[in-house]
């Protein structure tokens, strides 16, 4: 396929992800609240929208679909038929299935497969059956009064179109437009007038030069006929004159098409609009009205405005004019948003932001430089330097930040789904959705979240008695949070269902073995185990949750993006699972320390404070690894004995405490180094076993220094304790 | 998208198209065709090898048509494959080019 092709078909794709993904909202806000006219108009607009878009790639399994819905939204938006639960459940099913149509011609390049396209005939006779029950006969457009002039004409629509020299160009064309109209009514006669082409030497092989003058029956709405060409409309002419038109109407067009005026008449006479006759008065009706044009020009005292002086004179439908003017005024919109997002695609950004990493390196090494040339107008430039790198810098992560909101609205529709599916009625609440995080992220955490999500509402939510026995509304509630919190995010997904039983947990960990019966653990460690692989303590297996697959995939998709989970539950009250992951995967602040010859990083935000043992302490800790920290326990792991560094003893040692997940733990070092931009490299994969270490960086002088693990590290000073 | 030419003499010459007759290779077919129009007397245009064809496509035949007949010569469209038809019939363009259309059964 064609690379332009191919890119406007990934435009689509996106496109129609949004769409639906907007309808899909606009669906569920319907249900709580039927008369919000907003939503009914977005998801006409999804349907409308994608269905055109579909047809100028000729996949006509999608607008096949699409035009049943279409139909049906049509009337919903006009308010002949009412909105129901079942209406908006067959249209959400409706999206699904358009989803379902585009992923698999677009996405995958192939046609729809047969048990698609069974279940969509199916859906298309639900949505059908929609239409014919909405008793309300629909009544025929009175046809339109004529006043002067005299009706001409039969009962077809007459379309004249000029097409625009870009149109094919863009990607448009003519034929899939007739094409299409083709669907609406019947094309009574068509006269294509390739008049506008220009001399052999001039013509452009990709530019179009074609109009039509078009005969159409149809019992469509001129706004029906329009938005035929709603793709094109600012690139073409356009006139529709409806059936039984005024004769003053034709001469009027004929007025304002490019082509002889006498070649026109006789294309509408033979195309059956107006007899030879009728034709003949036109174009003297034609000059005397230019000649009383030139006149009146001279002498207008007020002059209505332009939709005004059509809908009098009968061009146009009044509903065609407002209808214009609130698609200017999307248009408007349209643009305006337009102008605050710009689709860059992420391999840029990756790219963007690896030259930063080395652009950070380098700017070390320079500061470096400075630093021992002494040369003092060459330090204040290097200072400057790194400063300005250091925005850039936090400029370019930002451009991979998203809102998490996204991620979460997509759970309204798996909250609804899956409570109708089990029965139970269950309500999302969202919190602290305008939190960012890197976009790869994001992606990767949808699933874990998806997991999690209908594991609270399958073994969490109890059932609406068992609820009310306990006190608690019988309407169950799953929330999902997030927070900034240390340089890393926190995700919850707590709900106030039943919590988790340990002493079922305990029993069925010593049943599979992972605990010996002498063991003593905390809570913590207990709900720890429901992420071990197999684990399930769900009496019945539900096609939702309870096979035991999952909680571990979980677990090690979160350790995957160097997160971590932890869980809290109430038994009768509820649980929190929460999940901590790094703000960013690429770029760092860092903290310098040096212990014997080796240098190592912890990130900046993990570090609370930096002091001095005291030789008091140092005598002291001899035998055991904690201090007293104004008061409070502080376990602390010497680096020097853990990493068993080589080097002679440092005339002094430091502590830096560091936090994690609300545990605080010291790192005793021989040196403070300072602040220190780090860009990430990953450890080879030789070094995956080591604890402790989660990559490294190279500094300005060329050394390589290893970034600390600190959750790590905090968590084998607890176990060591126990 | 190919076209092969042979000139069989006396100023006629016959053009076959095989594949698609679109937008891509709207101006690789005006380059091809429109010289051989200037040059020749008669041109015939096999279709029957043309899997797709749009309002690009189509311009192309519209222009040669135009020059051959504002130049007096003849140029016909011969063995029209079912995408071609389609487009004529849609444009209702094929008394335009006159020629006789085989429609298949």
């Amino acid at each position: 396929m064609d690379k332009d092709m191919e890119q406007a078909l990934q435009t689509f794709l996106v496109e129609s992800r949004e769409l639906l993904q907007a309808m899909e909202v606009a669906l569920l806000d319907l249900e709580s609240d039927p008369n919000n006219k907003d939503a009914i108009a977005a998801v006409f607009r999804a349907a409308h929208t994608i269905k055109g878009s579909a047809g100028l790639f000729g996949l006509d399994a999608i607008v096949a679909f699409a035009h049943v819905a279409e139909n049906l939204l049509e009337k919903v938006r006009s308010g002949n038929i009412a909105i129901t639960g079942d209406l908006i459940a067959v249209l959400l099913l409706a999206g699904d299935h358009i989803g379902a149509l585009v992923d698999q011609t677009v996405e995958r390049r192939g046609e729809a497969d047969a048990p698609t396209l069974l279940a969509g005939e199916a859906l298309a006779r639900r949505l059908r059956a929609f239409l014919t029950h909405s008793a309300m006969p629909m009544e025929h457009e009175s046809i339109l009064q004529s006043s002067g002039g005299g009706p001409v004409g039969r009962d077809s629509w007459h379309i004249s179109l000029r097409f625009g020299h870009d149109v094919l160009k863009d990607g448009m064309d003519p034929l899939s437009f007739i094409r299409y109209l083709g669907t609406l009514g019947k094309i009574v006669s068509i006269v294509t007038l390739p008049d506008a082409m220009p001399p052999l030497a001039d013509m452009d092989a990709e530019c179009c030069y074609l109009g039509f003058e078009i005969e159409f029956k149809s019992d469509a709405d001129k706004t029906t006929i329009e938005k035929v060409f709603e793709f094109v409309r600012d690139e073409c002419n356009l006139r529709i004159l409806p059936p039984h038109s005024r004769l003053e109407e034709f001469i009027r067009l004929i007025n304002e098409l490019p082509e002889d005026n006498t070649r026109l008449g006789e294309i509408l006479t033979n195309s059956g609009v107006v007899t030879p006759q009728e034709r003949d008065n036109m174009l003297l009706c034609q000059s005397m009205r230019a000649a009383t044009m030139e006149s009146e020009q001279h002498d207008a005292p007020t002059v209505p405005p332009l939709g005004e002086i059509l809908v009098q004179e009968g061009m146009v439908q009044k509903e065609l004019v407002d209808a214009a003017l609130e698609k200017q005024k999307q248009a408007r919109e349209h643009k305006a948003q337009e102008s605050k997002y710009l689709r860059v695609h992420a391999d840029k950004l990756d790219e963007l932001i690896n030259l930063v990493g080395e652009l950070v390196i380098i700017g070390a090494s320079a500061g470096l430089q400075a630093k021992r040339l002494r040369n003092r107008a060459l330090l204040e430039t290097t200072s400057t330097l790194a400063r300005l790198v250091d925005e850039i810098r936090d400029g370019t992560l930002k451009l991979r930040m998203v809102q998490i909101g996204e991620t979460f609205n997509r759970f309204n529709r798996v909250v609804r789904d899956v409570g109708r599916e089990l029965g139970k009625e269950i309500g999302l609440e969202i919190g602290g959705g305008e939190t960012e995080l890197d976009k790869s992220v994001v992606e990767k955490i949808g699933d874990p979240l998806m997991h999690l999500v209908r594991n609270a509402m399958d073994h969490g939510i109890e059932s609406a008695e068992l609820r009310l026995s306990r006190g608690k509304p019988a309407k169950g509630t799953v929330r999902l949070n997030a927070c900034h919190e240390s340089g890393s995010i926190v995700i919850e997904v707590s709900d106030d269902g039943g919590g988790l039983k340990r002493e079922k947990i305990l029993a069925k960990a010593l049943e599979k073995g992972l605990i010996s019966a002498n063991q003593t653990l905390s809570d913590r460690e207990v709900y720890a185990l429901i992420f071990e692989a197999g684990f399930s303590t769900a009496e019945a297996v539900t096609n939702i949750s309870g096979r035991g697959v999952g909680m571990d995939v979980v677990r090690s998709n979160i350790e995957a993006l160097r997160g971590t989970v932890e869980i809290d539950s109430r038994e009768a009250v509820g649980t929190t699972i929460r999940i901590r992951l790094p703000l960013t995967l690429a770029i760092i602040d860092g903290f310098m320390m040096g212990v014997g010859n080796a240098i190592y990083i912890a990130p900046l935000d993990m570090v609370m404070e930096c002091r001095q043992l005291t030789p008091a302490e140092r005598q002291d800790t001899r035998g055991h690894n904690y201090i007293d920290l104004r008061g409070s326990v502080l376990p602390f792991i010497r680096l020097r004995e853990h990493f068993h560094c080589q080097g002679k003893l440092g005339k002094r040692e430091n502590v830096v405490v560091v936090q994690y997940a609300g545990q605080k733990a010291g790192l005793v070092v021989d040196e403070l180094m300072g602040e220190f931009q780090t860009v990430i490299k990953p450890l080879g994969k030789i070094f995956g076993h080591l604890k402790g270490i989660s990559g490294s960086t190279i500094l300005g002088s060329g050394e390589v220094a290893l970034i600390l693990d600190v959750p790590a590290l905090i968590q084998s000073l607890i176990s060591a304790e126990c | 998208m190919t076209i092969e030419i042979e000139e069989i003499g006396n100023g006629v010459c016959r053009a076959s198209v095989t594949g698609e007759m679109t937008i891509y290779h709207a101006a690789a077919m005006k380059e091809t065709l429109l010289p051989c129009v200037a040059r020749c007397r008669e041109v015939e245009i096999n279709l029957s090898g043309v899997a797709e064809m749009d309002t690009a496509g189509f311009q192309i035949l519209l222009l040669a048509k135009r020059e051959a007949s504002a130049a007096g010569k003849s140029l016909r469209l011969v063995a029209h494959s079912p995408a071609t038809l389609e487009v004529l019939d849609l444009f209702g363009m094929a008394s335009y080019f006159g020629d006789p259309v085989v429609i298949s059964a």
